[in-house]
């Protein structure tokens, strides 16, 4: 672990996620079928498709929440329970009970509960990084509120911070930008090139087909299996995309202005 | 850093209110005693003495379980389960005969295969976690009824008294009991203590918590298991029907009045504590009143009286705030009215006609004038309505600060502010540190400058008021 975890040099040919041959199912319907995808270290990744595409069931399948039919997946080269502590995770904000007694400090330390392990407690030193955390994100005013108080944008923003703390190598983000506002969501962005700066990998969950080119420069392509996965310039192509959603998605009618999307 | 003094001053001022309200209510149920032996003449004998501690034990354990099984929405969990006890009980007695450490140790087995079965169905299956428990509590229940009347039916004396458990029997309790309950609670306490920050994870987030490499079934299991204890400890009081209130009653309450587990958690065994003391000792003022349920009955008045009066939350509460608010913001929107209407036509101190604002805001503006005039902000004269210099001081500070949050929410990032929450209604000079302040008020007089020449200077620019 320690020979991993810091910026030392990169191992294992820079592959920061390798899932081979993954498939989830949910009453004998596949989920995902056969997925094998590789994300480089470094890159900031958008995982798109349709609804029911299994995007969220990847993320889930590939941290071992929900049972695999078959498959494997590692991180750094190692399975997810050697490198844990290597990996953040930011569930969707509607998975919890957002009226649970408790404040917006808390539920950020809670990032640091799986590296004090059983029954220790947190301590004044978790505490200062939760705060530091809640700072990056700029809810450092919060810290006490108790957290039914948020409006969505700061839940989110909460929930990003209790990845944060986890001081993590990879993150697996389930849709951050659902439902935000556009400050929030420009500031989740920032924090996410920050990320990316440091070196980070993050994979994020994302539906907004317009704000893909511009926020990422890795992308899969998901519809069950793997239509496509690679830099964003190759491939999110109109192609691509009429492989992934077929021809339905109006946007995809004027396929041309996807290109030049970017340029705009 | 800038700390938002004003929320750290709330929070730890209603951390004292909450100490308080656990303070007082331990020392009501202290005085409880004296008051019921003076003016309801309850004799405190072996019996009452050890009913009563019997139950306040009860009601810390259940109280303190039950808080789990509340913020888990499983609070009909826990009906469920105190029904499955009852086979438990029955086929204990059949293999063992009347000895009641394992007639609880039965009740339970049935009761955890009855939490083993609704998570093995709800996770396999598609059935919903209500119709999961539902299946549970009328199966495990009427396999337990039908094992009683075939008990009773039986010609064999000691099977008297088993059908207790259905409604519970407080005077059956004795003092081996009460160490029985003060022994497992004891027990159960220091394992909810060990795993406090684990149960916390896995009540809040669940699927966080295995991501972080938590065996949240494990974890969840061993809560489940603790209130299945705290549901077996209770049955003789308030046998298997009644049991769901001892565990959910002081929990509910306790929620109302703190955002804080661990509060909510020692408020809640304060509750319990007096409902299960109260109520057995009011029962004992006649012979006929039974005990078990009415520690429920005490129990749900706490939750009553939480429900309408706790701060924040109760109803009362509600009802005052949205009274008060309606007011405030009739006051302030008549206020600006005025202002405005004065400011455009050429001086601060013009009259409004009264129909003219009448006419513009209905009951706001009958509401708005009548708590300014209280205020000595507004005067009336030939039915029209003008600022006093009061009056006056008051719109344009208002404006004033209106106009500091939009230029606030427009330009903190290009003049590097402290983010704050964004909250019209407080003096934004009371939420940022002073140097911030100048900095918004020097950005709004250059804007204002350069978009009004200074003859107009009242009128607002648009890039401020525009959103």
């Amino acid at each position: 672990m320690s020979v991993l975890s810091g910026n030392g040099p990169h191992d294992d040919a820079n592959t920061a996620l390798e899932i081979d041959d993954l498939t989830v199912a949910y009453n004998s319907k596949p989920a995902i079928w056969d997925i094998d995808l590789r994300v480089p270290e470094g890159v900031l990744m958008a995982v798109i498709g349709p609804n029911g595409a299994g995007k969220s069931t990847l993320i889930k399948a590939a941290l071992k929440l929900i049972p695999r039919a078959a498959g494997t997946v590692q991180f750094y080269g190692q399975p997810y329970e050697h490198v844990r502590g290597l990996v953040g995770y930011v569930p969707q904000r509607g998975s919890v009970d957002w009226d649970f007694p408790t404040t917006v400090l808390d539920v950020v330390s809670m990032g640091l509960y799986g590296r004090l392990g059983w029954i220790r407690r947190p301590g004044q030193s978790e505490r200062e990084s939760a705060l530091h955390a809640l700072e990056q994100v700029g809810m450092q005013d919060f810290a006490d509120r108790q957290i039914s108080q948020l409006s969505g944008g700061q839940q989110q923003r909460t929930f990003l911070a209790r990845a944060l703390v986890q001081d993590a190598r990879i993150y697996l983000m389930d849709e951050p930008f659902a439902a935000v506002d556009a400050v929030t969501e420009r500031a989740i962005i920032t924090i996410m090139r920050e990320l990316r700066a440091r070196g980070k990998t993050v994979v994020v969950v994302h539906h907004d087909l317009q704000t893909a080119p511009e926020y990422f420069d890795w992308v899969t392509l998901l519809n069950v299996e793997i239509v496509a996965t690679g830099p964003i310039a190759t491939t999110f192509t109109p192609e691509n995309l009429r492989r992934t959603y077929g021809g339905r998605v109006a946007y995809l009618q004027e396929g041309q202005q996807i290109a030049g999307l970017e340029k705009e | 850093m800038t700390k938002n003094y004003k929320l750290t001053t709330k929070n730890s001022s209603s951390d004292r209110r909450i100490w308080l309200l656990i303070g007082a209510t331990a020392l009501i149920a202290a005085l409880f005693v004296p008051f019921s032996q003076l003016f309801l003449h309850v004799e405190y004998d072996y019996t009452l003495r050890t009913v009563a501690l019997g139950g306040a034990l009860l009601g810390i354990v259940s109280g303190v379980l039950g808080c789990f099984a509340v913020l888990r929405r499983q609070s009909l969990l826990g009906d469920a389960l105190s029904h499955a006890a009852l086979p438990g009980v029955a086929i204990a007695f059949l293999l063992a005969g009347r000895d009641l450490g394992l007639l609880l140790i039965g009740a339970g087995v049935t009761s955890w295969l009855g939490v083993y079965f609704i998570r093995l169905v709800t996770g396999t299956t598609r059935i919903k976690q209500d119709a999961a428990m539902g299946i549970v509590l009328a199966a495990w229940f009427a396999a337990g009824i039908a094992l009683l009347v075939y008990i009773q039916a039986r010609p064999d004396a000691s099977q008297a008294g088993l059908d207790t458990f259905i409604f519970g029997q407080a005077a059956a309790i004795i003092e081996r009991d009460v160490r029985l309950i003060a022994a497992v609670g004891t027990v159960s306490f220091i394992v909810l203590a060990l795993f406090w920050k684990e149960f916390k994870l896995i009540t809040f987030d669940a699927e966080f918590a295995g991501a972080n490499g938590f065996r949240v079934n494990l974890l969840s299991m061993a809560l489940s298991t603790l209130i299945v204890v705290a549901i077996v400890l209770g049955l003789q009081l308030a046998g298997v029907i009644l049991m769901v209130g001892m565990l959910i009653a002081s929990g509910i309450a306790a929620r109302q009045w703190t955002n804080q587990l661990g509060q909510m958690v020692i408020l809640s065994a304060v509750f319990g504590a007096f409902a299960g003391g109260a109520g057995a000792i009011i029962s004992a003022i006649d012979a006929d009143i039974p005990t078990g349920p009415l520690i429920v009955v005490v129990a749900f008045l706490l939750v009553a009286i939480s429900l309408g009066f706790a701060p924040g939350r109760g109803l009362v509460w509600t009802l005052l705030r949205r009274l008060s608010d309606r007011r405030r913001f009739a006051a302030q929107t008549m206020l600006q009215d005025l202002y405005h209407y004065a400011i455009d036509h050429g001086r601060a101190d013009l009259p409004a006609p009264e129909s003219f604002l009448f006419g513009v805001r209905g009951a706001t503006a009958k509401e708005g004038l009548r708590q300014l005039h209280a205020r000595g902000q507004v005067q009336r004269s030939n039915g029209a309505w003008m600022l006093t210099p009061a009056g006056i001081e008051a719109a344009s500070r208002d404006d004033r600060n209106h106009q500091l949050w939009a230029v606030y929410r427009q330009y903190a990032d290009d003049l590097a502010l402290p983010a704050i929450a964004e909250d019209r209604q407080q003096d934004i000079a009371d939420l940022l540190p002073p140097e911030s302040v100048a900095k918004l008020e020097f950005k709004l007089d250059t804007i204002r400058n350069a978009a009004a020449p200074p003859a107009q200077e009242q009128s607002l620019p648009n890039a401020v008021t525009d959103h």
